[in-house]
């Protein structure tokens, strides 16, 4: 028994430090963004257009180019999300149809992102013939963010107690009268959620902006939507591996923008979320 | 109900079936937009050359279009990732579903909720200002610009989905199963060992299989930290080019029309294939946990 003690001991051991190298090297990853970026971070930097093949400067129009494809892809992406959500938890059986249709989320959720960038290009930019715009970028980002819109509205929607829609029903009213006014009001907390966790993953993705929108040296506002824009995750990029010569702090600056984005919107998310739970 | 609301709930109930119907439409035109400019390249080498060509000389005179590096490549920063990730990622799981005080637990879930936010260009910018001097200096190596660095950033990008899905899989063992062992006199590890890991061991292959989806198709963090040499693979320690990599890197100076062109197209095709394989067969394994 001593013997058993002493060896769950050693086993929760091996675990705790299991978890340690998984969360020690994330928090030096943040502090480490912060201490360095922190630095370069002033008005100039955030809202001037970059100077000296962009060696100086700011990053003004990669922030905004990086905010338009978030609200152009997400208002895309949300009607069309909530709408399958609400077809697949309000409307369908369980079929063959809807096996099918969830096993497209899945697929659609698991295919890598610069094969998204090829897709996009193929369809929009030439097939289309939108050219390399934002059209194309918010449409391509739109597409790849929709299953976590779908599978978050889903759980919101699940969320809502089933006495809510049977109350409705029983009322006389139709199915899509019960959905507008007895389910989806209930469930907005936890759809909101989605949208914001997919404002996240939006912003931060590279890949599949390579082909479709992004800008390599823009330094001015975009016009239409079917202008090219800078954007702040690709702007990382070739700053840190095409052009040679610019300072560290003007590197770790951009990243600091672009992970506080993502992380203020995540805890955004967890806040929204928090909310829900509590009104169940 | 008056006739132009009927009307009205007829053609909003169409568009909810629509957009019910929009990811189906959306992975099939992915797969015809891919092949449609992926077929050309069945013109300048075959089937066979393109996936177990050895040598990708896309701009030589003639183009040599052998993926096989690129497939090799891929395989080995997935394979060194996973050796790292699967086995933390679980133990972590463990650890945070069953060990950790409730208070700890919340921070430590936070922190892996953290590490899946943050965007794997600037995990790559990191890799490539801190991860790969390291790896140069400490191995004393030619460049730290290698499969290996390729691996560990991988590693991390994967392990909030390992310990995640895991983490449900464990919460999801019934209850009884846990308090059984516990009554006849097991402590938490034994139980920890020999009951509950096989409850939730479906779900624990699927986490692992998806983990495995997102370092497979990952293009921008391996791109700036692999050193991108397209030459048949021999070890960790040496610079690799992946399939995405190759996708990214190289798109934008590919003449449209050109046989390079369609056989980036081709390998974003291999890609999709392989990712709809691996998804396939997670989903499998989670449903099968859910039926227990």
């Amino acid at each position: 028994m001593r013997n058993e003690a002493v060896r769950q001991k050693i086993g929760f051991g091996a675990l705790l430090v299991a978890t340690l190298v998984v969360v020690v090297p994330v928090v030096l990853i943040v502090v480490l963004i912060l201490t360095r970026g922190f630095g370069a971070l002033s008005w100039e930097f955030l809202f001037t257009m970059p100077r000296d093949g962009m060696k100086a400067g700011g990053i003004f129009p990669a922030i905004i180019g990086t905010f338009i494809l978030v609200v152009t892809s997400i208002a895309f992406a949300l009607p069309i999300g909530v709408m399958a959500a609400v077809y697949l938890h309000e409307y369908a059986r369980e079929n063959l149809l809807t096996r099918v249709i969830n096993l497209a989320i899945i697929n659609l959720a698991g295919v890598s992102s610069v094969v998204f960038g090829l897709f996009g290009f193929s369809l929009f930019v030439i097939f289309l013939r939108f050219g390399v715009s934002i059209t194309a970028g918010a449409l391509t980002l739109g597409i790849m963010t929709l299953p976590v819109i779908i599978t978050t509205t889903r759980e919101a929607l699940r969320a809502v107690p089933r006495s809510y829609r049977e109350v409705s029903f029983s009322l006389g009213a139709s199915r899509w009268q019960t959905v507008r006014h007895a389910v989806l009001p209930f469930a907005t907390p936890g759809i909101l959620t989605g949208a914001i966790l997919s404002v996240g993953r939006v912003a931060g993705e590279t890949a599949p902006i390579l082909f479709t929108v992004a800008a390599f040296y823009l330094p001015r506002l975009p016009h239409s939507l079917g202008d090219q824009v800078m954007a702040l995750p690709y702007h990382l990029y070739i700053s840190t591996t095409q052009i040679p010569g610019i300072p560290e702090g003007y590197r770790y600056g951009t990243a600091l923008v672009l992970v506080g984005l993502v992380l203020v919107v995540n805890v955004a998310a967890v806040f929204f979320r928090a909310k829900m739970r509590k009104r169940r | 109900m008056s006739r132009s609301r009927r009307i009205k709930e007829f053609l909003i109930e169409k568009l909810i079936l629509a957009s019910g119907l929009a990811s189906v439409v959306f992975v099939v035109l992915i797969f015809i937009f891919l092949l449609r400019e992926a077929l050309p390249v069945l013109k300048a080498v075959s089937p066979g050359a393109f996936l177990g060509g050895r040598f990708w000389y896309p701009i030589s005179e003639p183009a040599r279009l052998g993926i096989l590096p690129l497939i090799l490549g891929s395989l080995a920063v997935t394979l060194g990732a996973v050796v790292l990730a699967v086995p933390l990622g679980i133990a972590a799981a463990f650890y945070i579903a069953e060990v950790a005080p409730p208070r700890l637990r919340g921070l430590l879930k936070s922190c892996v909720e953290v590490l899946a936010a943050i965007p794997s260009v600037v995990l790559g910018f990191l890799g490539i200002t801190i991860l790969v001097p390291f790896l140069k200096s400490f191995l004393g190596l030619p460049t730290g610009l290698t499969a290996l660095a390729g691996s560990i950033m991988l590693a991390f990008m994967a392990l909030p989905t390992i310990i995640s899905i895991s983490e449900d899989a464990i919460n999801a063992v019934p209850k009884e199963y846990k308090e059984g062992a516990l009554a006849l006199g097991a402590t938490h590890w034994q139980t920890l060992r020999r009951v509950v890991i096989h409850g939730a061991l479906p779900g624990i292959i699927a986490a692992a299989m998806l983990g495995i989806g997102r370092v497979f198709g990952e293009t921008m963090a391996v791109m700036m930290v692999t050193g991108n040499a397209a030459v048949l693979p021999h070890g960790l320690l040496e610079p690799v080019r992946t399939l995405t990599a190759t996708i990214a890197a190289e798109m934008g100076e590919a003449a449209k029309g050109s046989a390079h062109y369609a056989a980036l197209f081709g390998i974003g095709a291999v890609l999709f294939i392989i990712s709809f394989l691996i998804n396939l067969t997670a989903d499998l394994f989670l449903a099968r946990g859910r039926k227990r």
